[in-house]
């Protein structure tokens, strides 16, 4: 029996639904001929198939167990209208040079999944699939959403337009800072560090992602003296400020605890770690809308899954879904920092937190066209190993719907908290009205930096400490597409 | 104390040329620029007075810097700011806002704790200048 033969689905259904073993592919899950429908969910997997297993095969065996089969022929599938259910795989093609790795595309019917629900929409696209045999390695590379379900979610509870306007913050990134030492230091220590950063200059500061309520600082004094720090700096500056009180904790009880605790005492903002799971975001979401809280997220965890190419979830599958489940704040890669971030991939994660609408765009990894039906705009975060005098490339790189967070690059600077703040702040006040102005901020940034130091000692020292340290290793979360060069 | 409010207040206090430049940026992205004042700086005063509308066809950053003298004439010593707003779907708000003027005496504000229950506080925060009504604070 040749290749075409063996994937072929019999036609009488007597042959089909005989009590036994079939190939996916020839119980219905491979279909080339199938167009996707608008309404249908579309998810792209990357997949390295077991040594002898046809890529179709194995593409087939994905939609399969990514939605209704199980191993063996069952007849109650005929109680069902099992054709409609069926996921279909409907493209595979070879991965550009990467050798025995295919993309598969899988269409589902909007009917697979319960609405609104994050949990439900993962269980079957990333349940039990990536655990299945036949297959070396499977990554999750993009999904399309159809309006029809995007429409189900609430989405971010304030969105980047909102939160400007409660900060009355236009025009330029917003600025933060995480409070280092991230563990150890007493609330009225921390609190010193809040209120040092935000008089100096800083928007926001920010709880670490494992700051919850430890013996050396438990999670009610943390909150007062933030919030003493918070209102110190506001009267200071005669600006909003605000700081990211992590409520994470071990049950939703506990958060919304503090949350609640959050709101009394006044705070605009509160914080949620990735690692408490889809259904407890989406509760928090729910509860930051009821209470006009700006909800952050810190991707805590991410890179055990995001990071390796062959298996896994792509970091821009987790912002789509993030934007569904509602978070206003999420950190999304710096570039030129400390933590993993190829260019492109990382100005694709922007694109589908801050754009209304994706095209495709293969060389920055976005593979479906992507509409958001009016869904609120997710503030991208950059954190971790910024400092002021990269202010060119990240304004480049990042544009100005985004959190700048300098941690180290603020709280390490030779002349105190404040002055690290009024350093970064002033970096980027004079590269957006240079910008502005019309001029190349790639390349006269660092002219730009030279000459604003000149009106401040805090940039000049902090440029004289930092202006040539950079991370330049090769990025493995990488763009599988680049661009063809075109004639002139 | 010097008000840091707006997207250029960590600079030197911009000249008029500077101005100028930022206003041929917005009208250069399509934005109409709008000129506002308030004796009430505080940082939750959404609602400054508007010195006339958002310039909506303007064309030519002349226009709004006369206006922005004309404001500067009747309110020598109040705050003046200059806004540019961007009507596009899904936007519709401010993508730039900035201080072109502040009093000669920023005397800024007073942090007021009212203690609660537990060590609980609640805050207020109250402009010095506030006391006197206004059009008679700085």
């Amino acid at each position: 029996m040749g290749k075409l033969e063996q994937m072929k689905t019999p036609t009488d259904a007597g042959a089909r639904y005989k009590a036994g073993v079939l190939k996916y592919a020839q119980m219905g899950y491979w279909e080339p001929q199938y167009q996707p429908q608008d309404t249908d969910v579309l998810a792209l997997f990357r997949i390295t198939p077991q040594d002898g297993v046809d890529p179709e095969e194995a593409a087939a065996a994905v939609a399969g167990e990514s939605s209704t089969a199980t191993w063996t022929v069952v007849w109650t599938d005929r109680l069902t209208a099992c054709d409609m259910y069926r996921a279909k795989a409907y493209k595979v093609e070879p991965v550009p040079g990467a050798p025995g790795q295919y993309f598969a595309y899988i269409a589902y019917d909007l009917d697979l999944f319960e609405p609104g629900s994050l949990a439900n929409l993962t269980a079957s696209i990333i349940g039990n699939v990536f655990g299945f045999k036949p297959l070396k390695a499977l990554r999750l590379e993009d999904m399309r959403l159809p309006v029809a379900y995007v429409k189900t979610f609430d989405g971010p509870p304030t969105g980047i337009v909102v939160e400007r306007e409660r900060l009355d913050k236009f025009g330029r990134p917003l600025l933060g800072a995480t409070v280092k030492p991230k563990l150890g230091l007493s609330g009225k220590n921390y609190g010193r560090v809040v209120y040092e950063a935000l008089k100096g200059g800083l928007d926001f500061t920010k709880d670490d992602e494992n700051i919850n309520s430890q013996a050396f600082m438990h999670w009610r004094d943390r909150f007062l003296f933030c919030m003493e720090a918070v209102n110190r700096a506001q009267a200071a500056t005669g600006e909003v400020k605000g700081h990211y009180l992590n409520v994470t904790a071990a049950t939703m009880e506990d958060m919304y605890e503090r949350a609640e605790f959050a709101k009394a005492l006044g705070s605009n903002i509160v914080m949620i770690d990735l690692v408490i799971g889809y259904t407890a975001i989406q509760s928090m979401s729910k509860w930051a809308r009821r209470n006009d809280m700006i909800l952050h997220l810190h991707r805590a965890g991410h890179s055990t899954y995001t990071r390796q190419k062959t298996h896994g979830i792509s970091f821009r599958v987790i912002s789509k879904w993030m934007r569904l489940a509602g978070v206003d704040h999420i950190h999304a890669g710096t570039v030129v920092g400390k933590l993993e971030g190829d260019p492109n991939s990382v100005q694709g994660f922007y694109n589908v937190l801050r754009e209304e609408h994706n095209p495709v765009d293969l060389q920055r990894g976005i593979f479906f066209e992507q509409d958001w039906g009016g869904l609120r705009k997710v503030m991208p975060v950059a954190s971790g190993g910024i400092h002021a005098g990269q202010m060119h490339q990240l304004i480049h790189y990042l544009g100005e719907d985004v959190v700048l967070q300098f941690g180290g690059g603020t709280i390490g600077h030779p002349l105190g908290i404040a002055a690290g703040a009024t350093a970064n702040r002033v970096a980027l006040e004079a590269m957006i009205l240079a910008r502005n102005e019309g001029r190349d901020i790639w390349n006269e940034g660092p002219q730009i930096l030279a000459d604003a130091a000149r009106h401040c000692a805090p940039l000049k020292a902090a440029l004289d400490t930092w202006g040539e340290v950079t991370f330049n290793y090769a990025s493995t979360d990488t763009p599988d597409f680049v661009p063809t060069p075109t004639a002139a | 104390m010097r008000l840091t409010q707006g997207a250029f207040s960590f600079l030197p206090d911009l000249t008029d040329a500077q101005i100028r430049a930022q206003i041929e940026y917005c009208l250069r992205m399509g934005w109409a620029v709008s000129v506002e004042y308030t004796d009430d700086p505080h940082p939750r005063n959404t609602y400054w007075e508007m010195f006339g509308m958002p310039m909506f066809d303007l064309k030519d950053a002349a226009g709004a810097m006369a206006e922005l003298d004309a404001c500067r004439k009747t309110f020598p010593n109040h705050y003046i700011k200059v806004n540019a707003f961007d009507s596009s779907h899904g936007w519709e708000s401010l993508r730039l806002s900035f201080l072109v003027q502040r009093p000669k005496d920023e005397p800024g504000f007073e942090l007021m704790r009212a203690e609660a229950d537990g060590r609980n506080l609640r805050y207020t925060t109250r402009a010095y200048a506030t006391t006197r009504p206004e059009g008679k604070r700085y």
